[in-house]
């Protein structure tokens, strides 16, 4: 029985399709990111599984109940919001219990899920203020609170980090990761944070106009991008795309990029239709942190190319070079010093490699 | 963790929530068109009585429909019935309102907006005090101010005129126009008159070229809002002036109380449309000013 | 001369504004107030004379009468327009088709003078011909609607007429106030279980305390200053029956002769405003130093 499941899910504001045919699913104790730049469908997916929002086509089921046209009340979800929407009237005790009281919880059943979340998130010498009292972690935590009282069989976060400062979203970060190891919660969790989507997802969906990009683990996404969306979106700074055509040849297969004057060798690639390749129009993709400055492994591919900026970042330097014309970004450690307007020798890490067909953008 | 609701209860909810939104919305909009009733019912009776004549007002109810559009009244409500002395009609007594509205509302827009621009891009200590002191002036009731006006007016030779009316709703009307102006000029920010005075402008040109340009909507809002209030005023019209040079609304309460021989009250009535018509007229096409008006100036106190 | 002239422009410039309210508001309230202790009849006379117009003041039947109207108005004129412009805003809150054409119907109103608003009311509660006769020709015999020209009733045709003309004003404010709540709120509480009313009751409702604090403040000034409506409507008759402060200062100082009672009348209406406005600026100042 799968927690979550979305079939075949289309959403349609006014003339514009804002859902193309979504299909998802969650096992319980997964924690689903759904990733995406502003417009993707994220933030709507999200509140169709709340049931905020009305469905056009498809259907939603949770633990294989079809709730698509259940009151969010009833659906067993909770929601944290991105301005945490806490009620400014109530204090923080009124606000957490809210939704028990709505639902005719008994008392006692209330009291001791009050005590119980409020220790837990140690909000607990907070019961009496106001949420204009708080400070925006504590905000944060009395949301979450807010929602673990109900003991929903999904929790939905919308974009919880979006309003903190840097240093508390990577604090909160934390503090939510932590959370989900020792509830083993079932985590719908909205970002476009693709740093926030790496660290807390089991999953990650990346969303890019209304269609699911890749649906994986995070490593299988940070190195198996399926598309040049997602290999550009993920990784930071992102994926070189380097514009090139293959060749084959009846022993081997190389890559060359547009205006380059070498080859480089990829015969241990593993494509995933191995037809026409010859001639074909690609894009290489390999991460800056897969391009090195000295020899790390057997089969890396040595080049020289001309270092012609450098970008200081406290403990790593991103450098750019020229490959044929087209900018080629390299991530160092800080304290290796490369001269700018020379030529360096630079060794790629073929195992890392991506390739993606220029026309359809799609992984080969 | 169990699933609390089964299948079969999910089928209930959906069903009971579809009837009862039907219900809720039929509802609604039946007490949102009997308050319209309420409200535009009055509106309705002015325009139809209006319209009828005497005996039909007579035999007939507030609703009933005019057998045909007399606009008899309207005539004489405007341009009188033209047996001389002691006939009044509106025509006249209109031309001293827009007389009087006009210059007083340029002159009292124009200082509230100079104000409001020295007050919020050219901050010196204790400007919060001269606002609050400003401010003030929105909310004394003006009974209190009547009998030193009436003297001053005297004293100055100008009481039961046009230009004195003009003076009283000019310096009434600074402290709301300022209090739009300078609610306006402090959300627009401070860098516009920094740049241009690192370009080397000064006080009035920054003004005219940067502020004033950009002062549209403000300006229209406090445009409307001076034009309704001084256009409706009644205290002062009738306080600091009589006869021949009243304004319109004063004009409309001594037409229709006085009873010369049979009461009209489809004349009453043509006078009361030809003084509202201007100001809702502005609100019918300007509303959306008029509302911003109201909602911010009280608003933001 | 010119750099003095440079530097001290701005306060150049605000010199009309602050001078002209110096004068015109806080001098003439400042004379009111002395005159007011003075024994002045149909001319200003300025020697003291102690308290005595507040006494003859608080002794008059008529200022009486004035007071308990403008209590017994403002009590009904604040509750029926809070309640109304709550309901209005909320209903038109609904994502309502015409909600453009309603809010206009709602607020034309304000765009009238009182006087016009007077005249048509004064038509429409006309005891022969206004809904008495409506009433009757539809078919209720021995129904009577003479408020108008009744002693005890009249009081409340101002009410009828004065909430006609602002209820859809106070609408305005609490529309405004209930858009500017983010909708995540609304959310939250979908999911919390609330139903509609309980959104609006416990949640929205108890978030427009401002508004609130806003529209009363304001319906107490537009109450306490009223006078074009009661001249229009009933004159303040029948009889003195509906007098109100403002009515009995303008006569007293205009067609009896005693301008020391009526600038103590203006005075007494003055610090009944003050009393509410001066809490009303100090909290909302407050709150805005305070963000």
């Amino acid at each position: 029985m799968k927690t979550l499941k979305i079939e075949e899910l289309s959403k349609n504001f006014g003339t514009t399709e804002v859902l193309k045919k979504i299909n998802l699913e969650i096992d319980e104790g997964n924690f689903l990111v759904l990733l995406g730049p502003s417009g993707c469908g994220k933030s709507t997916l999200l509140n169709i599984i709340a049931g905020l929002e009305t469905i056009n086509e498809g259907n939603v089921y949770i633990d294989d109940y079809n709730v698509s046209k259940v009151e969010p009340k009833d659906r067993n979800i909770a929601m944290v919001f991105q301005s945490y929407a806490l009620y400014p009237s109530m204090n923080v005790k009124e606000n957490m219990v809210f939704g028990l009281k709505q639902a005719k919880t008994s008392k006692e059943k209330i009291e001791e899920q009050l005590t119980k979340v409020s220790s837990f998130l140690q909000v607990d010498e907070l019961l009496n203020r106001k949420p204009s009292q708080l400070s925006g972690g504590q905000r944060q935590r009395v949301a979450i609170g807010r929602a673990l009282v109900r003991e929903p069989r999904i929790f939905l976060f919308d974009e919880p980090l979006s309003n903190l400062d840097a240093k508390l979203r990577v604090e909160m970060r934390r503090e939510i990761k932590k959370l989900h190891q020792k509830l083993k919660t079932t985590v719908v969790y909205v970002t476009h944070d693709q740093t926030e989507a790496m660290s807390l997802g089991t999953k990650i969906a990346i969303m890019n106009h209304g269609v699911i990009q890749q649906n994986e683990s995070p490593e299988i996404i940070y190195n198996k991008p399926s598309n040049t969306f997602v290999a550009d979106f993920i990784g930071s700074p992102s994926m070189n795309l380097i514009k090139g055509k293959l060749n084959e040849s009846s022993d081997k297969i190389s890559f060359t990029a547009e205006g380059a004057n070498f080859d480089i060798p990829i015969n241990s690639y593993d494509f995933n239709n191995t037809s026409e390749l010859n001639n074909k129009e690609v894009y290489f993709g390999i991460r800056p942190e897969h391009i090195y400055f000295k020899k790390s492994n057997e089969g890396d591919f040595e080049v020289n190319l001309r270092a012609d900026l450098s970008e200081y970042i406290g403990h790593e330097q991103i450098m750019t070079f020229d490959l044929a014309n087209q900018e080629l970004l390299a991530k160092f450690p800080s304290t290796i010093k490369i001269e700018l307007n020379k030529e360096t020798k630079l060794y790629f890490d073929l195992t890392q490699v991506s390739l993606f067909d220029s026309i359809t953008q799609e992984r080969l | 963790m169990q699933a609390k609701t089964s299948s079969s209860n999910y089928k209930q909810l959906e069903q009971k929530s579809k009837y009862t939104n039907i219900f809720l919305r039929w509802f609604l909009y039946f007490v949102l068109i009997l308050f319209a009733s309420y409200f535009i019912f009055p509106l309705y009776v002015m325009v139809v009585t209006s319209l009828k004549t005497m005996e039909e007002i007579r035999q007939g109810t507030l609703l009933t429909w005019p057998s045909g559009l007399n606009f008899d009244a309207w005539a004489v409500a405007w341009g009188g019935r033209g047996y001389g002395a002691g006939d009044t009609f509106l025509k006249p007594y209109f031309w001293n309102s827009l007389k009087m509205v006009i210059p007083a509302v340029f002159f009292s827009t124009f200082i509230g907006a100079m104000t409001g621009y020295v007050l919020t891009k050219w901050r010196f200590k204790g400007d919060s005090w001269v606002f609050l002191f400003l401010l003030f002036g929105c909310f004394i009731p003006f009974q209190a101010i009547l009998l030193p006006m009436a003297r001053t007016l005297g004293a100055l030779g100008i009481s039961n005129s046009i230009i004195g009316l003009v003076l009283v709703h000019t310096v009434y009307g600074i402290p709301f126009t300022t209090l739009f102006f300078r609610n306006y000029y402090v959300s627009i920010p401070t860098e516009l008159v920094k740049a241009a005075r690192i370009d080397g402008a000064g006080f009035f040109k920054i003004f005219f070229k940067i502020l004033l340009p950009i002062s549209a909507p403000i300006i229209v809002v406090t445009v409307i809002w001076q034009f309704t209030q001084i256009w409706n005023d009644f205290l002062f019209g009738s306080t600091f002036s009589f006869g021949k040079a009243a304004p319109i609304q004063v004009a409309l309460n001594n037409m229709v109380l006085s009873s010369t021989s049979v009461k009209e009250y489809n004349v009453d009535m043509a006078s009361a449309i030809i003084a509202g018509i201007p100001t809702l007229i502005v609100y019918v096409l300007a509303g959306k000013y008029f509302i911003r008006g109201l909602t911010s100036g009280a608003v933001k106190g | 001369m010119f750099k003095w002239l440079e530097k001290n422009l701005p306060k150049i410039v605000l010199a009309p504004a602050v001078g002209l309210i110096s004068w015109f508001v806080y001098g003439f309230v400042l004379w009111t107030l002395y005159i007011s202790f003075t024994n002045s009849k149909i001319l200003p006379k300025y020697e003291l004379w102690g308290v005595g117009q507040y006494v003859k003041l608080w002794a008059s039947r008529k200022w009486l009468i004035s007071v308990d109207n403008l209590l017994v108005f403002t009590a009904l004129f604040l509750i029926f327009c809070i309640v109304i412009g709550i309901i209005l805003a909320i209903f038109l809150d609904q994502k309502i088709r015409a909600e453009g054409v309603l809010r206009t119907i709602y607020l034309y109103p304000m765009a009238l003078s009182f006087i016009v608003t007077g005249t048509a009311w004064k038509w429409i509660l006309n005891p022969t011909l206004g809904i008495q006769k409506m009433f009757i020709d539809w078919g209720f015999e021995n129904f009577t609607f003479n408020w108008l020209v009744d002693r005890e009733m009249a009081i409340y045709t101002i009410v009828i007429a004065g909430v006609w003309q602002s209820a859809g004003f106070v609408m305005a404010l609490f529309l405004a106030g209930l858009r500017s709540v983010e909708d995540e709120i609304v959310k939250a509480a979908k999911i919390d279980g609330a139903g509609l009313f309980t959104v609006y009751w416990k949640i929205l409702i108890p978030m427009m305390r401002p508004v609130f604090f806003t529209s009363f403040v304001i319906l107490v000034h537009i109450s306490i200053k009223s006078y074009d409506l009661i001249v229009a409507l009933t004159q303040g008759g029948p009889g003195i029956s509906t007098t109100m402060p403002a009515l009995f200062m303008t006569q007293a100082a205009f067609h009896k002769s005693q301008v020391g009672l009526s600038a103590a009348s203006a005075m007494m209406m003055f610090m009944a405003v003050a009393a509410v406005i001066i809490p009303y600026l100090y909290s909302e100042l407050r709150r805005e130093n305070a963000s």
